[in-house]
């Protein structure tokens, strides 16, 4: 059998084609790879071994104080604390916010559904970008340049992820709603005890793709906050030159711990992420 | 409905609203669920919508002091701002030229190197599948800013790893993003490394999702595995096809991070890096012509509205 599938029959690509097939994927996932390698190797490498010829992938001296003025000479750890409590805050009330919507569109029958749901749809294709200029003139008038608020309110339900929760919710057995009802249990109830639960897994995803989504924005960020102290890592990294003229070297170090944790967390999670982000696409 | 009728007069008079909440909360519910979203929908998108619609046929004429409460003076233009945006800004028509520019760029590109990606990863006995999963989703979860940073030390003149690989081919390498010519294709490549491994994991979903028993039934039929590609396969794929392309070219006109950070927070040599978000952020926040930006804004909108449109009609015209 398997001699005979190496010689491509019908049971699959031939030995010198499987071998071409498998190092075409391999040289993609290597291309794809060496920045990510070259990012690590550069925060372990000193400023002038950088700038110098021949360019190398890897260091020929591994050094660490990239990192020791990236902790020493710059706000990076209060910036890695405001990224993690804004962007936490605004995964959990906007997924808990589009959990909501995202039931009523797929559980309840109600006036102006069609219209609503029309709502969401054309949240959907309008660029935010329009919105940038009144967004900043509002954030003036409310006092919230400079505070955290700016970055947790303004578009905290993200109608994209009510289009995915309704997706998720639809497959909810009415039954089991109804069951609940007979039993005495409310409507918020049978949110909290009988949908939730059982969108459990769509839930996480939808949260990670938010939380992702706020960990790495930078435009509206750049716009609302001034104060150093308040950045959120992209910009805080974005702005280490200027004001720091902090080395590349230490940038890369800043770059490579601000993108762990999301790595981590997809490989981790990352079939049932792929399987939530494609699922929409590929029904149309 | 569970509605509790067995309430002797007098507690239903007490439980009135509790009575009434009971019989009618499946009925008042959607609108409490959908709360959030109509409120922050309203504050922060139709206000500021129309807020940006009438700032478009408006020019800042002056600032109030802080002593004074801070604030804008504004004076009503009517149709200027659009009028010097279409005829007479050449700025404006760079920014969409290079935002059409790199949209076509990336995508044609993309597409068929996406496609074959996804193919060889759906084939049988093709190894390294799940690592190659992580490693093309990577790029599209790392932050614009750090894929900036990383791609500004590859495309350096001198001590560049791009420059350096071509080098090592006996190839000279050339200033990608000092030299104006160079600007889009550096642009593209780093485009390419952020997205074409995402869409290709998008083409995989839509492969899983072609029935093997139409292609069996197919190839009983005799045809061969290139008409089985064309006439099964591809047509399966049409809705990736339309995300794909839709999302590339939205994604191309909002460009923004990756090159205000590989242009030092400018716009490129001779404005081949600037993009109509870009502009729009100039015009808005750096030059504080915030009409002006606003009617960038909505001139961008309807563009994107209308190519989007475009597309699907087109995707729809296929189908027949």
């Amino acid at each position: 059998m398997l001699i005979k599938a190496n010689r491509g029959t019908a049971m699959g690509p031939g030995r010198v084609n499987l071998m071409f097939m498998n190092s075409v994927v391999l040289f993609g996932v290597l291309l794809t790879a060496i920045p990510f390698i070259y990012m690590i190797t550069a925060s372990f490498r000193d400023q002038g071994e950088l700038y110098s010829l021949p360019v190398t992938i890897m260091p020929r001296e591994w050094h660490g104080h990239n990192y020791q003025k990236l902790f020493g000479d710059t706000n990076f750890v209060i910036w890695y604390g405001n990224t993690i409590f804004t962007a936490g805050v605004r995964t959990v009330l906007g997924v808990y916010f589009a959990a909501l919507a995202g039931a009523a569109f797929a559980k309840y029958n109600f006036r102006f559904k069609r219209f609503f749901f029309f709502l969401v749809l054309a949240t959907l294709t309008l660029p935010f970008q329009v919105l940038l200029v009144p967004l900043f003139l509002m954030m003036v008038d409310f006092g919230w340049v400079d505070t955290y608020w700016a970055v947790i309110v303004p578009g905290i339900v993200i109608a994209f992820n009510i289009f995915l929760m309704r997706q998720y919710i639809e497959s909810v057995p009415d039954e089991l709603m109804d069951a609940a009802r007979i039993d005495g249990a409310s409507e918020f109830g049978i949110f909290h005890r009988i949908i939730i639960p059982l969108v459990r897994p769509a839930l996480g995803v939808v949260a990670i793709l938010t939380f992702v989504n706020t960990w790495n924005d930078f435009l509206w960020p750049l716009i609302v906050l001034h104060d150093d102290t308040k950045y959120m890592l992209a910009l805080g990294i974005a702005t280490m030159e200027g004001p720091y003229d902090v080395e590349i070297g230490a940038i890369m170090a800043a770059s490579f711990l601000s993108t762990l944790p999301i790595l981590i967390v997809f490989v981790l999670m990352q079939r049932q992420i792929i399987a939530g982000l494609t699922q929409g696409a590929i029904r149309g | 409905m569970p509605a509790h009728t067995l309430t002797t007069g007098d507690s239903s008079q007490r439980f009135s609203i509790a009575d009434w909440w009971s019989r009618n909360q499946r009925r008042v519910i959607p609108y409490i669920f959908l709360a959030p979203f109509l409120l922050s929908f309203l504050v922060f998108t139709v206000y500021p919508a129309g807020a940006a619609f009438f700032l478009s046929f408006q020019r800042v004429r002056g600032f109030i002091s802080q002593e004074e409460g801070g604030g804008v003076v504004l004076e009503y233009k009517g149709l200027d701002n659009y009028e010097r945006l279409l005829t007479k800004d050449k700025r404006f028509g760079t920014a969409i030229m290079n935002g059409a520019e790199f949209a076509i760029g990336t995508v044609l590109i993309q597409m068929p190197i996406a496609l074959g990606m996804a193919l060889l990863m759906n084939a049988p006995h093709v190894r390294f599948k799940v690592l190659a999963r992580l490693a093309f989703f990577a790029p599209y979860i790392t932050s614009a800013i750090v894929v900036g940073w990383i791609f500004t030390l590859i495309f350096q003149d001198r001590y560049g790893l791009l420059n350096g690989a071509l080098a090592a081919l006996g190839i000279e390498g050339v200033g990608w993003l000092t030299n104006k010519t160079f600007v889009m294709p550096a642009l593209i490549i780093l485009g390419l490394w952020t997205w074409c491994g995402y869409n290709s994991l998008f083409f995989l979903a839509g492969l899983q999702n072609v029935p093997d028993d139409l292609k069996e039934a197919a190839r009983i039929d005799g045809a061969n595995t290139i008409r089985v590609f064309w006439h099964i396969t591809i047509p399966f794929l049409r809705p990736v096809f339309v995300f794909v392309v839709i999302t590339g070219l939205i994604g191309s006109f909002s460009l923004f991070s990756q090159p205000y950070l590989l242009f030092d927070s400018g716009s490129g040599p001779g404005d081949a890096g600037l993009f109509p978000v870009m502009y729009l952020f100039f015009m808005g926040f750096e030059n504080f012509r915030m009409g002006y930006a606003s009617a960038i804004g909505y001139l961008l909108t309807a563009i994107i509205l209308l190519i989007t449109g475009l597309q699907l009609l087109l995707f729809r015209l296929w189908r027949v």
